[in-house]
C-alpha cells in the first residue's frame, strides 16, 4: 500500500471513472436478490432505480453485479414483475 | 495605474482594499461586526467596477466558506472574511478547505464568542479554530493587515504550501481605527502576486474526484501528507515575507524582537496588544529594568524552532494570551510555548496572562503589573502560578 509520499495530492482521486474498482458488495451481509429470468419481462426498472449500478444490461435480459450489489433490496421492491427475490446469503450457501 | 500613497484607513478597510489589489475572482462573504466593513467596501469595488469579481453575499457563514471551497477547486482565487459567531458557523467546512489544500484567504476581525452577548474584540474565535489546519496570521495594526492581507495569497498559492490562511486583526481595536497605511501601487501588488496557477482544478476535460472517502487504511497517509505540508510551510512563509521586505520597504519577521538585547524577562504578545506592551517596555526600561518584547505573527504553523531560539538565555516569559482555554493553563498560547520549552535545557519560567477578553481593555498598568511580576518570578526562580486572568476585578486577578 502506497505511503504518505505516494498518495496522491490530499487523497484527490486523478484517474476518472475508477469507481468500479471499489467493490462496494463487500458490504453486502445478509441478503441478495436473485433474478427469475423466466418473471423478468425486460421493462429495466431495476437497472434505472439500482443506486449502485449493480445491474447490468445484456442484449435481453439483466443481470447482477455481485460485485457491487450491496444487497439494499430495492430493484426487488421495485420489479413490477415479481422475478426479482431477495434470498438470504446463508440460503445461498 | 496607481502610485504608492498614503491612505487613512482602518484594519478593515486595508484588508479590502488589499484584496481589491489582489484581483481575487470570487468573494463570499456573510457581513458580521467587527468585519463587516470590508465585506461593505469590498461590494462597493465590485458595483462601482473597481473590481472584476464574483460576489456571493452567502446566506450564512456556513454556505459562505461552501461556496469559496467550490470557487478555490475551480481554480479561481478566493477570499472571505469573517469574525466570532461566523468563524464558529463556518467550523467544519473549515477542515474541508484545509484538507482539500486550497488556497483561500480569510480576513477575520477578532471578536468574542457567546455568551453573553459581546462584539468586542478577544481571540476565542480564531483560537478555537487553531486545530483546523489554517495558517494563521495576527496583525498588529492597519498597515500590517494590508501587507500581510497581500502576502497571504502569495503563501496560500504557492505550490509548496496550497493551503487555506487566516489572516486576522484584532476587532474594533484594529478593524475600526484610522490610521495613515502606505499603499502599494497596483503594479507593484501584481508584480509580486502573479494570477494563480492552481494545481489540479475541477476541469471537465481532465476530470478529478476531490473529498472522496478516505478509509483507515489511507486517512493517516492522507493526513500526514497534510501536517508535512504545513510544518513545511513556515519555511516558505519566511522567504515571502523576506521578498516583500526587500521588494517593498517593510521589516516583518514571523517573531519580531523589541528591546530584547540585554533583556532578562519579556513579554510575548500577539496582535495589537503588542504596540501597548511596547510603550510598557519603554517605561520600564527607562527605569533600568531589563524587559524586553517578543510579538509572534505567526501562530499556525507553530514556529516552534524559532520560538526556542528567540526565548533561549531568558530568566522568565509572559505570555499575553487574547482568550481563554477554559480548564487548562491559561490561553493556547501560553500552553504551546511552554511545550516548546519543555525539553530545553535552560529554559525560562513561562507564565501566562490571559487578558481582555471580551473588548476590556489591556493598558500599561497591565503589562508593567506583569512584568513586575516576572522580574520577581526570575529574581526567585520560582514560578507558582500557571496564568493569572489580567483585566478582571475579584480574588486570583489582575485587576481591574
Ligand atoms: S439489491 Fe440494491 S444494490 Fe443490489 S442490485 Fe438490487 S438495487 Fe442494486
Ligand atoms: S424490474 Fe423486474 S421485470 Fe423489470 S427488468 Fe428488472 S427484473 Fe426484469
Amino acid at each position: 500500500m502506497k505511503t504518505w509520499e505516494e498518495v496522491p495530492f490530499a487523497g484527490y482521486i486523478l484517474e476518472p471513472g475508477n469507481a468500479e474498482s471499489y467493490r462496494t458488495g463487500d458490504w453486502r451481509s445478509r441478503q441478495k436478490p436473485v433474478i427469475n429470468q423466466e418473471k423478468c419481462t425486460f421493462c429495466l426498472l431495476c437497472w434505472i432505480y439500482c443506486p449502485d449500478g449493480a445491474i447490468t444490461r445484456r442484449e435481453s435480459k439483466v443481470e447482477i453485479d455481485y460485485y457491487h450489489c450491496k444487497g439494499c433490496g430495492i430493484c426487488a421492491y421495485e420489479c413490477p414483475s415479481g422475478a426479482i427475490r431477495m434470498k438470504s446469503e446463508a440460503e445461498e450457501a | 495605474m496607481m502610485a504608492r500613497k498614503v491612505l487613512a484607513l482602518n484594519g478593515d478597510e486595508a484588508a479590502a482594499y488589499a484584496v481589491k489589489q489582489c484581483k481575487p475572482d470570487v468573494i463570499a462573504a456573510y457581513p458580521i461586526t467587527p468585519q463587516t466593513i470590508i465585506v461593505e467596501r469590498l461590494s462597493d469595488f465590485v458595483a462601482d467596477g473597481e473590481l472584476d469579481a464574483e460576489f456571493i453575499s452567502a446566506e450564512s457563514e456556513h454556505s459562505a466558506l461552501s461556496a469559496c471551497i467550490g470557487a478555490s477547486a475551480m481554480g479561481a482565487r478566493t477570499y472571505t472574511a469573517t469574525a466570532s459567531q461566523g468563524l464558529a458557523l463556518m467550523y467544519e467546512m473549515l477542515f474541508v478547505a484545509s484538507s482539500f489544500r486550497l488556497p483561500i484567504v480569510m480576513s477575520v476581525a477578532n471578536r468574542a464568542l457567546n455568551s453573553p452577548l459581546n462584539i468586542w474584540n478577544d481571540m476565542s474565535d480564531t483560537m478555537g479554530a487553531r486545530d483546523c489546519g489554517w495558517i494563521q496570521i495576527y496583525n498588529e495594526n492597519a498597515q500590517e493587515v494590508y501587507d500581510f492581507t497581500i502576502q497571504s495569497f502569495r503563501i496560500a498559492e504557492d505550490h509548496r504550501v496550497l493551503l487555506p490562511v487566516m489572516v486576522c486583526h484584532d476587532g474594533f481595536v484594529v478593524s475600526h481605527s484610522t490610521e495613515g497605511v502606505e499603499t502599494l501601487s497596483d503594479s507593484e501588488v501584481d508584480s509580486f502576486l502573479p494570477p494563480r496557477t492552481p494545481v489540479y482544478p475541477l476541469d471537465v476535460e481532465n476530470p478529478v474526484t476531490i473529498g472522496c472517502v478516505g478509509v483507515p487504511e489511507y486517512y493517516p497517509e492522507i493526513k500526514y501528507q497534510q501536517e508535512v505540508a504545513t510544518k513545511k510551510s513556515i519555511q516558505t512563509i519566511k522567504e515571502i515575507i523576506n521578498e516583500f521586505n526587500e521588494s517593498f520597504g517593510r521589516n516583518y519577521d514571523i517573531i519580531e524582537k523589541y528591546q530584547m538585547d540585554g533583556a532578562e524577562v519579556a513579554l510575548l504578545t500577539i496582535g495589537s496588544a503588542s504596540g501597548t506592551a511596547k510603550d510598557a517596555v519603554d517605561e520600564m526600561r527607562a527605569e533600568g529594568k531589563p524587559v524586553g518584547l517578543l510579538k509572534l505573527r505567526l501562530f499556525r504553523p507553530l514556529p516552534v524552532e524559532d520560538l526556542r531560539k528567540a526565548l533561549s538565555g531568558l530568566k522568565a516569559v509572559g505570555v499575553i494570551d487574547r482568550h481563554i482555554s477554559f480548564g487548562s493553563m491559561g490561553g493556547a498560547l501560553n500552553m504551546e510555548v511552554r511545550a516548546a520549552l519543555y525539553e530545553m535545557r535552560e529554559r525560562p519560567h513561562v507564565m501566562g496572562f490571559p487578558a481582555g477578553l471580551g473588548g476590556r481593555d489591556i493598558r500599561v498598568e497591565h503589562f508593567i503589573k506583569i512584568t513586575e511580576e516576572l522580574l520577581r518570578i526570575a529574581e526567585r526562580d520560582v514560578l507558582e502560578e500557571d496564568y493569572r486572568v489580567v483585566g478582571c476585578r475579584g480574588p486570583g486577578c489582575i485587576g481591574p
